[in-house]
């Protein structure tokens, strides 16, 4: 996609213009429209939206685990070979060996009445038959080790598990088979602030020490802004912005973006103090999208042309693309947030003031 | 306020949206017109026979008849027409099973719902209750109960019913107590709310579908209960009902004698009443619950 | 000034099943939430906020201490309880669970306004109005507006944000003079966030309403709060005003909670070793520890005070209103 990336060795996962629609009983849903993205060894992806976005679309595309019915064009190549069109024998292999997933309700995907070691040894033997029991044992040892468990709680039962081991369980067995890739759907979601960054320091370790690729899926920019190189934020199954996630984060330049960066504010940031930053209106319904542009209901810079034209990814700068019209007058969306936080200050201020 | 009247709409809405499901279920639309056509028998029985074809003494017909083109079901060992008979009968067997699952119905779901609901002693109580009548062996208890209190009309259903409602009361109970942890509990009883008003606001509309599909069920047991009751002779001596008519062909001998038509009109009337109520209960059920629904 | 909710000493014991020994859900908490303040109480999961916040509402009952609303005694009897729901409500994490899905957004709002008979009140009050009146003042209170609309949609028919605004209006419909907010948008999308937190402060503002807000959140605690208690295994660790607490955290444990607060450009983050201990086996001494950063570091060592961390109970922290935490480190049990 970008010029430099040209003569980089082939991609973990490249998606190309990916379409997914599900059918429903009032006509078909389009959940992905035409996403394009690229993750290579030791990069970690960020995809960022709120919920239903598309971006669990993605993460379960990848692997052809959606819905059966599912309509999907578009291809999604895992090392070059595309997992929509391979026959079922490859895929399997594909699904652990190359790339393998963490899902959001991991918690409870445990089977309660096995001992984790068991649990973690259980792809590797099934993948490669060769393996013995003691090498198995081996193998689950140093997986524990990489998500910083102690190799001892390999005789634990889930339930002797707090919810942070559990998802370094999940991690420790999407690692089982040796995967490139690791896709994360929301893996922090339901854990304190501590435990995420614990989890969180799993993922980005075994980005940098062992070349994996990551996926990272997630609706707080923040935790993407920590954890990846780059970041793609989604709106109604489309990506509006892409850029390092750094530069992103802290210039969004999509209105979008800059509210999703600005609903979780930086600790000691004045101009968040007493000021929330929300966006009113809710997300679009996926079956009737609104005209031109589909977050222009919601945005404080639509104009005319917003309601008729909606605009491509385009890019801005070295490694920036926005899909919006007012990219370039807006280059610095922090004017604009800067003004919204005003407005709410002063809204609030009087009461701020009060006790 | 119009409110009420676009809120009466929408529940009317609703029952639509239900019926719609329904008529999906191929079975329980099979099981309601069937169900229908013995409803309007019983409810028309005076309009389509005359009632003095009950009566022994004046019995038209020689004892045991064959069908014949004046009496269509043959005659029973007095002389009356089978067919008189088995319409009045219609009347008995379904105004009994109603009855008895009315009273099934109140007691399970009153229980169900107050065992489930109150922790302490009182629900304990209620549940070992349930249990209790769970496991008493249903005849015996029916027999003596019968006995006891007579056999009239009233008397059968209430016996059917006193003795049917533990079923109903667990799978009530089993609701409430999964309904008590959601949120929405929390908030009624922050609200303020009471005891009662979370019986009858929260579960009671919550547990209802599942009492309206279990009724149907109930229904059906009950008919079978009652004809067994008056199969063994503890039935009402002074009422025909589908139930008594098996027992009078049988101490007749009609089986012997070849007189199946005073045998099997009531049998088949019984095994297709009982049948439709629970194809009729199985879709309800299968609407209901979304357990099941999700399974299909 | 006068404390319109307090606990003082409070405690709240579940017992241990299986011969467990009885776990220590709250273990002795002073705290003070004033009229028109928003109060922030910050912990991990299994620190006790949400048994705190469950106690403070008259759901647990505590096994020592008292909670006292406007100076008065919470009882656990049942007309005592009843007045209390007025003026003390609850918004609970998950709207779509928090709503009946069987009934009508005006039957939930309604659902108190019957409860409590607030017609009458009004009514006694020379204020005629209908159930109508009370329920669309609610709504639009909460900013659901224009109300009529949305008399009669079921839950299932509002996204997420909406539903939450159908609970708060529930709640402000009894006319209360604190809320109690349990985790209120960590279920939400990041973009209605910042409005359900802009309608509590909205609130604060218009009807002098308190917030109690339960998080483990602290962007949303610097987003919103005046005060901030940080709870740690049953106990408050470190109270201050936001801008004190956040700016300069005294107890190691909130440096540590606000270091791994997911930001770009941040300082180093102390990312603690295990889990939040078990309340039923509370660690002697300093009940923090055994996860301590400054003890491990040898900080504590320096200064002298390494033997009485491990070994001597800190005491409870009072409610003083100074900035303070429950930490023998030099300068931190006393106001700055």
């Amino acid at each position: 996609m970008n010029a430099s990336a040209e003569d980089a060795p082939l991609p973990l996962l490249q998606i190309i213009d990916l379409n997914v629609s599900y059918p429903t009983a009032s006509g078909p849903l389009p959940a992905v429209r035409g996403v394009s993205l690229t993750v290579r060894s030791g990069e970690s992806v960020g995809i960022a939206g709120e919920s239903g976005c598309g971006k669990s679309t993605i993460a379960s595309t990848v692997l052809r685990l959606q819905p059966k019915g599912a309509k999907v064009t578009g291809s999604v190549l895992v090392n070059g070979q595309d997992t929509q069109t391979m026959p079922w024998g490859q895929l399997r292999a594909v699904r652990w060996g190359d790339a393998a997933m963490v899902f959001q309700g991991a918690l409870h995907s445990l089977n309660p009445v096995q001992r984790i070691g068991d649990q973690i040894a259980e792809p590797i033997r099934l993948h490669d038959e060769s393996v013995g029991r003691n090498a198995a044992a081996r193998r689950v040892a140093q997986l524990l080790e990489q998500v910083g468990l102690p190799p001892s709680r390999a005789t634990a039962y889930p339930h002797q598990l707090s919810g942070g081991q559990k998802q370094r369980v999940m991690i420790a067995m999407a690692l089982a088979c040796r995967p490139q890739l690791i896709i994360a759907d929301e893996p922090t979601t339901a854990l304190d602030v501590m435990v995420q960054a614990q989890v969180l320091g799993v993922l980005t370790d075994l980005v940098h020490d062992l070349g994996l690729g990551l996926l990272l899926i997630s609706h707080d920019l923040s935790v993407l802004g920590t954890t990846c190189d780059r970041v793609l934020v989604m709106y109604a199954g489309k990506v509006v912005e892409q850029g390092p996630a750094v530069s992103l984060f802290d210039h969004p330049l999509h209105p979008y973006g800059g509210a999703l960066a600005a609903a979780f504010p930086r600790v000691g940031d004045p101009r968040a103090r007493f000021a929330p930053v929300g966006l009113p209106g809710d997300p679009p319904d996926p079956q009737a999208l609104p005209s031109g542009c589909p977050f222009h209901p919601r945005c404080a810079l639509a104009t005319e042309e917003c309601r008729a034209t909606d605009p491509p990814l385009e890019p801005i700068g070295t490694d920036r693309e926005v899909a919006c019209l007012h990219a370039d007058e807006q280059r610095d969306m922090k004017l604009l947030l800067a003004r919204s936080r005003l407005e709410a200050a002063q809204s609030a201020g009087g009461a701020a003031m009060a006790p | 306020m119009s409110a009420r009247q676009v809120a009466w709409r929408r529940r009317k809405d609703s029952a639509g949206r239900t019926w719609k499901e329904f008529r999906r279920h191929r079975t329980g639309v099979l099981g309601m017109v069937v169900l229908v056509v013995f409803a309007l028998v019983a409810i028309l029985a005076p309009l389509l026979v005359d009632s003095e074809g009950l009566s022994r003494t004046k019995a038209t017909g020689l004892p045991l008849e064959s069908p014949s083109s004046s009496y269509w079901l043959g005659t029973d060992e007095y002389g009356r027409s089978v067919l008189t008979l088995l319409i009045y009968g219609a009347r008995v067997s379904l105004l009994v099973g109603l009855f008895a699952t009315l009273i099934s119905m109140v007691l399970g779901t009153l229980i169900g719902i107050a065992s489930g609901f109150w922790r302490g002693w009182v629900g304990a109580a209620l549940f070992r209750l349930t249990e209790w009548f769970l496991v008493i062996p249903f005849l015996p208890l029916a027999l003596v109960l019968a006995t006891l209190l007579g056999g009239s009309l009233f008397t059968i259903g209430f016996v059917i019913g006193v003795t049917s409602w533990p079923g109903t009361a667990l799978l009530i109970r089993s609701q409430t107590l999964s309904i008590i942890g959601r949120p929405y509990m929390e908030r009624a009883r922050v609200l303020g709310a009471g005891d009662w008003h979370q019986m009858t606001r929260h579960i009671l509309p919550n547990v209802m579908p599942m009492v309206f599909a279990n009724t149907t069920l109930t229904v059906a047991g009950a008919i079978l209960s009652e004809t067994t009751l008056s199969f063994l002779g503890f039935g009402d001596p002074t009422r025909v009902s589908w139930g008594t008519m098996l027992d009078s062909a049988f101490t007749n001998g009609a089986l012997t004698l070849g007189a199946w038509w005073f045998l099997f009109p009531p049998g088949i009337c019984v095994v297709a009443v009982v049948l439709s109520f629970t194809l009729v209960g199985q879709s309800l059920e299968e609407i209901f619950n979304p357990r099941l629904r999700q399974r299909r | 000034m006068s404390q319109l909710l307090s606990a003082r000493q409070l405690q709240v014991t579940f017992q241990g099943r299986h011969g467990r020994p009885d776990a220590k859900g709250v273990d002795g908490v002073d705290l003070d939430v004033a009229p028109a303040e928003i109060l922030a109480l910050v912990g991990e999961s299994g620190c006790g906020k949400t048994t705190l916040a469950r106690t403070l509402l008259g759901l647990e009952r505590p096994s020592g201490g008292a909670v006292a609303y406007d100076g008065a005694e919470l009882t656990h009897n049942r007309r005592f309880l009843r007045s209390y729901r007025r003026k003390v409500q609850l918004i609970l994490q998950d709207p779509t669970g928090a709503l009946n899905p069987r009934q009508s957004v005006y039957e939930s709002v309604a659902e108190g306004i019957r409860i409590h008979k607030m017609v009458g009140v009004h009514r006694r009050a020379g204020d005629r109005v209908t159930e109508a009146d009370l329920v669309a003042r609610a709504l639009s209170q909460a900013g659901m507006r224009p109300p009529q609309r949305f008399f009669l949609n079921y839950p299932h028919e509002l996204s997420g944000g909406q539903r939450q605004r159908v609970v708060i209006a529930g709640a402000l419909a009894v006319e209360p003079s604190i809320l109690i907010a349990d985790e209120p948008v960590s279920s939400l999308d990041a973009s209605i966030r910042g409005e359900i937190l802009a309608l509590l402060l909205k609130l604060r503002e218009d009807l002098g309403l308190s917030v109690l807000v339960v998080t483990h959140d602290l962007g949303l605690a610097w987003n919103i709060a005046d005060r901030i208690a940080v709870m740690y295994l049953g106990r408050v660790v470190e109270v201050g005003t936001t801008e004190e607490v956040l700016a300069a955290p005294k107890h190691p444990y909130t440096r540590a909670l606000l270091s791994v607060v997911p930001e770009i450009a941040q300082t180093e983050p102390i990312v603690l070793v295990g889990e939040t201990p078990d309340p039923s086996r509370v660690p002697r001494g300093c009940r923090f520890h055994p996860r301590c950063p400054a003890l491990l570091s040898g900080e504590a060592a320096a200064a002298g005070i390494e033997g009485d961390c491990r070994t001597k109970p800190l005491p409870v922290l009072a409610a003083t209103g100074d900035h303070r935490a429950a930490c023998r480190l030099p300068g931190r049990l006393t106001p700055s």
